[in-house]
């Protein structure tokens, strides 16, 4: 066999990849929920979670609910946290994670994507105490099929150092406009979702662009958030994905204000009072989390008693209250350790939540409604985006 | 039977380079090529814009993409200029420190010199990279803490410290080839050299750097292309600055064919730069 | 070579130079692992032993370590053997493509390592559906064949062929004198190549980050996961500065071992 022939081998083993990229397709998801009833099967549960969800005792010893469901159930359960709903999505569609807490830009996409199955809530008794007006929503419903139960939902909060911004912003216009305070001390989010936090903005000092929907843009009102992206640009110290990164970066005084989670406020307040955390005027985005199950899970027992676990009052009450958000289950908030957590977070109300714009999905269909425009889908926030961050 | 089969394959000395060669190099067609091969076909292909799955359709977008994008012209721009200022800053610290290694230093040392640089490749590279975080942070890093005495201002987070950090990881990777080529330099000729009069500043101008120059190239391969790739110490120390390795990581989960279509811009790269070493042996100092 | 003494104290002053450049930050690394302020703003304000024994009873470093040194182990092994059958082939035989497949060799480490992770990820996810503890292995092989293949390719090429012809003409069959002649003189190269190999696939993150499966922690993706926490970041650095102080050993000794020469 001359080495000439290797040569001709290698083109055939080449061109062999090929067929066999072009013959393999991604799996189906099945077609019904699981019917049950629950066994007692022991398995190993690998949950994508948002930092805080699914607190095992390893950031801090004291604030655990996971242990205690291993030891009742026999199941055992890894964590992985992650920092985006993109990130989230990467890795689901990676194969391997068997239940993930899914905020509305991601849960849909998953779901068309084939990467979940619908979830039979007959097996999951704490779903009744679930607040009604989570129960049922677009993005964790399709086609009347549940994909999930409900977490929690929060608003994307103004943060700052307290002493260092002055006066005590109420208003995003502290990390917009040119004349800030805090200017190359500013954080934004490192996700294309954040355009529509510019576009809430927007809502508010450009109402001539007639935006309604912070996801639903139109190109014009699409190019004027980028616009004002640009614009913020010379006042960023860095964009966050990772919170602890965010919550070393604060700590050491790199940055003073920005956009943030109620949970990285509260550690950074844990020992003491060195942050404050606000829904400014405005409004914000938001979001309206689901826990979901894989469409190719192994251990389907477990993944259900883990939705049921984590959606027990006890539990949801523990997690919001860590968390820092408004608790999925009502009756959670009579089990919070401060008896004002869910008035604090509006738990109850409908008021607050009307300027909170839960993060979804954008579509070329507007989800505003208007038919007369096409509205710019996210895989074109995605190219703006990284189109943006490496101007 | 075996000695029949040794008598073939001493006769057939391709036969026998052949049968050595097929398990390695069917490895790396395989895997590795078949991989790379599979990965740039996506390029031509499209995704799903709301599930971001691939749909094997042609089309040209994704490189139109590219290449019309101002961005992405920018960011290869300054991904190169970071590639070869790395290069240039640990070349320029590594040969005094191989030659001083190889030459100057008592043989006896020499194992202990080599296993100091060596050793820092085995902390880390994250924790290396952190470490360096934690010097530039602008109030509190010891950057700060070192010349603010003197009225200086640690340069915070960006292209310069993204340089600094990377050079700081690099370095080993340029000395020790350095150091060995300088080493296996026999000393006969550096004496010839003296012996005809030229002083060491031309010895080592117009005998010790021809000579050694491929190590010097060979260690340029490692400093170049880990840094025309990297994307977590930019993450780390960059601040806002991005180079093409964190457009790729951006993009490789909700657009492959964009992302493998930007990763075609270092690979062509290091390719063209590979291949115009060849010729001065430089791949035989690696 | 005679240097004036401007030039002596020029070059170890830049040897000084660089060796405070390459040690400074790990100096900062094990002072910082007894730092009590966890946000290692300096200076330090204070000492403590916490983090090391918070470190010895933590199990997921112990997990990870081990994780880590198995995939090193089965990527070291994998890399031995094929990089020293390449080695032998391309230094010592001439072929039409020798040097094409010479250049084949050097790409995983010449190439960018994000372009390599998604490739395999792109393979392993739409081929093997997910990924696993082997794709790990397979992933950090691929790179270190190169390493293997370097040392002992350059040290083929110093040895020449006369010891094995003479071998042979002696009578030696080509196993007898693979076993007492060739391997003998490449086996430094051997231990130096599997080394520097295992070195590189244990402290391998962004090829792993592509490959690793749901609960694959090798050591870089848990440091990589604690990094940030204020509440394990010093732990972090007591891992690394206990693997600096490690691996001192094995270095010198492998360096002493390639110095030999005959």
């Amino acid at each position: 066999m001359r080495v000439t022939n290797l040569r001709k081998l290698a083109a055939l083993v080449a061109a062999g990849t090929l067929v066999l990229v072009g013959c393999s397709s991604s799996e189906e998801s099945g077609s019904g929920a699981y019917e049950g009833p629950l066994q007692d099967t022991p398995g190993t549960i690998n949950v994508l979670a948002w930092p805080g969800y699914a607190e095992d005792g390893t950031n801090d010893p004291n604030v655990d609910w996971v242990t205690p469901f291993e030891e009742a159930t026999g199941c055992t359960v890894n964590v992985k946290t992650y920092g985006t709903s993109d990130e989230a999505v990467q890795l689901m569609q990676g194969g391997g994670y068997d239940v993930i807490s899914a905020s509305g830009d991601a849960s849909l996409r998953l779901i068309y994507g084939g990467d979940l199955q619908p979830v039979n809530l007959d097996l999951i008794p704490n779903y009744a105490d679930i607040f009604d007006n989570l129960k049922d929503r677009p993005w964790n419903t399709v086609d009347g099929k549940n994909y999930g139960v409900p977490h929690g939902r929060g608003a994307n909060v103004l943060q700052y150092t307290m002493g260092k911004v002055n006066p005590e912003p109420t208003s995003w216009s502290v990390v917009w406009e040119p004349n800030s305070p805090a200017k190359g001390k500013v954080t934004a989010y490192d996700s294309a979702i954040y355009i529509a936090d510019a576009a809430v903005y927007l809502m508010a000092t450009k109402p001539e662009l007639g935006i309604t929907d912070p996801y639903a843009l139109d190109q014009d009102q699409f190019d004027a958030a980028m616009a004002l992206l640009e614009q913020q640009k010379p006042l960023i110290a860095e964009y966050w994905s990772d919170y602890t990164k965010y919550i070393g970066a604060v700590q050491s005084g790199s940055i003073t204000v920005g956009t943030s989670w109620q949970v990285i406020a509260n550690v950074l307040n844990g020992e003491k009072a060195t942050v404050g955390a606000v829904k400014p005027q405005e409004g914000a985005t938001g979001w309206s989390d689901t826990w979901m199950i894989s469409s190719k899970t192994e251990a389907i027992d477990c993944a259900y008693k883990w939705l049921n676990h984590i959606i027990t009052p006890s539990v949801n009450a523990q997690a919001a209250e860590y968390f820092g958000e408004a608790p999925a289950n009502s009756k959670a908030c009579a089990l919070t350790a401060n008896p004002d957590h869910c008035s604090l977070y509006h738990a109850e109300e409908t008021d607050y939540w009307s300027n909170v714009y839960y993060w979804k999905t954008p579509t070329e269909d507007c989800l505003d409604g208007r038919t007369d425009v096409k509205c710019v889908p996210y895989s074109e926030w995605v190219k703006a985006w990284s189109s943006f961050r490496n101007k | 039977m075996i000695k029949s089969a040794q008598h073939f394959l001493n006769r057939h000395v391709k036969t026998r380079a052949a049968l050595l060669l097929s398990l390695p190099l069917g490895w790396m067609i395989v895997i590795y090529l078949g991989a790379l091969f599979a990965l740039f076909l996506t390029s031509i292909w499209k995704i799903d814009t709301f599930t971001s799955d691939v749909i094997r359709e042609f089309t040209l977008e994704n490189f139109t993409d590219v290449f019309t994008d101002r961005a992405y012209f920018n960011v290869s721009i300054r991904t190169l200029m970071v590639a070869i200022s790395v290069t240039l800053i640990c070349a320029v610290i590594a040969i005094p420190m191989a030659f001083y290694m190889a030459r100057i230093a008592k043989p006896s040392n020499r194992p202990i010199l080599v296993a100091l640089v060596l050793t820092p490749l085995w902390a880390s590279y994250l924790v290396k990279v952190y470490a360096w975080r934690t010097m530039f942070y602008p109030e509190s890093g010891f950057l700060q803490w070192l010349i603010s005495p003197v009225g200086g201002k640690s340069p915070g987070f960006g292209m310069v410290a993204v340089i600094i950090g990377l050079t700081y990881l690099w370095l080993p990777y340029m000395v020790l080839p350095i150091y060995a080529g300088m080493e296996k330099l026999p000393n006969s000729v550096v004496d010839a050299s003296a012996d005809l009069g030229a002083k060491p500043g031309r010895t080592f101008r117009e005998v010790v750097m021809p000579i050694t120059w491929p190590t010097i190239i060979a260690g340029s391969v490692f400093t170049f292309s880990l840094s025309m790739g990297d994307y977590i110490t930019v993450q780390i120390l960059g601040g806002t600055f991005q180079m093409l390795g964190n457009v790729v990581y951006q993009n490789f989960s909700l657009n492959l064919p964009f992302a493998a279509a930007v990763s075609l811009i270092p690979v062509i790269i290091m390719m063209i730069y590979l291949a115009g070493i060849r010729k001065t042996g430089a791949l035989d100092n690696l | 070579m005679r240097l004036s003494r401007t030039a002596k104290i020029t070059l170890r002053t830049v040897m000084f130079a660089g060796f405070t450049f390459i040690y400074l930050p790990l100096v900062l690394v094990v002072i910082n692992s007894f730092n009590k302020n966890k946000s290692f703003a300096w200076p330090p304000t204070g000492f403590t032993t916490e983090w090391w024994t918070r470190a010895a009873e933590n199990v997921g470093i112990r997990e990870a370590i081990t994780r880590s040194a198995l995939v090193a182990l089965f990527a070291t092994a994998i890399a031995l053997v094929l990089g020293s059958l390449a080695a032998a082939a391309i230094a010592r035989y001439d072929f039409f493509g020798r040097d094409s497949i010479s250049l084949l060799f050097v790409l995983p480490i010449a190439l960018p390592g994000i372009v390599t992770g998604i490739a395999l990820n792109n393979v392993f996810t739409n081929f093997f559906g997910k990924l696993t503890f082997f794709t790990i292995v397979i992933g950090h092989a691929t790179f270190c064949i190169v390493v293997v293949f370097n040392n002992v390719a350059a040290r083929y090429r110093r040895i020449g062929s006369n010891l094995q012809e003479a071998s042979m003409d002696l009578g030696a069959d080509r196993i007898t004198t693979f076993r007492l002649v060739t391997f003998p003189l490449i086996r430094n190269a051997l231990i130096a190549g599997g080394l520097l190999a295992f070195g590189l696939s244990f402290d391998e993150i962004i090829v792993t980050t592509f490959t690793a499966g749901a609960g694959q922690t090798t050591l870089p993706i848990w440091i990589f996961q604690n990094l940030f926490r204020p509440n394990q970041a010093p732990i972090v650095n007591v891992v690394a500065a206990a693997l600096v102080v490690i691996s001192i050993i094995p270095i010198y000794l492998s360096q002493r071992l390639t110095q030999e020469k005959e």
